[in-house]
């Protein structure tokens, strides 16, 4: 399949991601923000970084950027988008994701290696996944409280919508401990730690993140 | 011309990590009155010709797509004459 890797002024992750995206047996593409042409890829990735430096909020100013009317528009009829960290960030402004990820509880910066359970399995993303794995991959941000109304947070939970969350101690403040969510089809999932850096036994604390990147042909095959 | 300035802030319910880190930073200043603080944003707008209604619906329209996000914040519109520049600047700060 092709996947499309968007770069914004300030993205840091999108050659990683268009690495993992490789590893994962797919054909990454790179993508521009200011270019409303997705290049006919099958699904996007919107990586991590400090789009547009997080002027005004995280993800505000790159919601409206050229590319992501056309993101709007394809994940709406369906196609697979994965939005990791900035890219959650963007999926919660562009509202195909529900919620906001506010500056952590603690205030600090947390870089480190995450253990998560992965809860939901029948997303695009996630069916390399066993339902309930847990898994290490790397967090890092400064801005990953994920925060919603109750009436939200108890759809989420009812409609099992909660892709992954955190274990061993909540990194941000996030609510109910959330690491990712996705929307009612499945298709857009958002998570804040970066699957992106857990590929190859070489950097990164082991392989765990690779599942996102390979559950996309299993998902297509399935 | 004519100024038009938009208040956001943390909606009530929402965690303020910033506000309360310098409520923290008070005691330790010797600032003992304050009791609470949340940290917001002011935007101020200026725009061509006098302040109609259809200024005012276009600018709440701009404060509630762009300068806020209703997830996690509210926001204010109202007029005003002068910018804290210049109200600092007859102050003589």
């Amino acid at each position: 399949m092709k996947v499309g890797v968007v770069t914004f002024p300030g993205s840091l992750d999108d050659v990683d991601a268009r690495r993992a995206v490789s590893i994962g047996g797919n054909e990454a593409v790179p993508l521009w923000h200011g270019d409303d042409d997705l290049r006919g890829v099958d699904a996007v990735v919107l990586p991590g970084g400090f789009s547009y430096g997080d002027y005004l909020r995280c993800g505000a100013i790159s919601r409206f950027a050229p590319v992501m009317t056309s993101v709007i528009e394809a994940a709406g009829k369906g196609m697979p988008v994965l939005g990791i960290c900035n890219g959650f960030q963007i999926l919660c402004e562009s509202h195909l994701l529900p919620g906001a990820l506010i500056r952590n509880d603690h205030r600090k910066f947390v870089c480190r290696d995450q253990r998560l359970r992965i809860e939901r399995v029948d997303t695009p993303w996630t069916s390399a996944y066993a339902a309930g794995a847990e898994v290490t991959i790397v967090l890092k941000n400064g801005e990953g409280g994920f925060v919603a109304d109750e009436a939200t947070l108890d759809l989420l939970e009812g409609e099992g919508r909660v892709v992954a969350r955190y274990l061993d101690g909540n990194p941000n403040g996030s609510l109910r401990d959330i690491a990712g969510i996705s929307n009612e089809r499945g298709n857009v999932v958002g998570l804040m730690p970066h699957p992106e850096h857990a590929v190859e036994d070489l950097t990164g604390p082991g392989t765990d993140g690779l599942g996102f990147f390979t559950s996309l042909a299993e998902h297509a095959f399935a | 011309m004519a100024r038009v300035v938009v208040d956001v802030m943390p909606k009530p319910e929402i965690l303020d990590p910033q506000g309360k880190a310098v409520l923290g930073a008070l005691p330790r200043l010797g600032f003992d009155l304050v009791t609470d603080v949340r940290q917001g944003k002011r935007f101020e707008l200026q725009v061509d010709g006098e302040i109609t209604d259809e200024v005012l619906a276009e600018i709440e329209k701009v404060a509630e797509t762009l300068l806020s996000n209703p997830v996690i914040e509210d926001f204010e519109v109202h007029v005003e004459d002068r910018s804290v520049a210049e109200v600092a600047h007859e102050a003589g700060r």
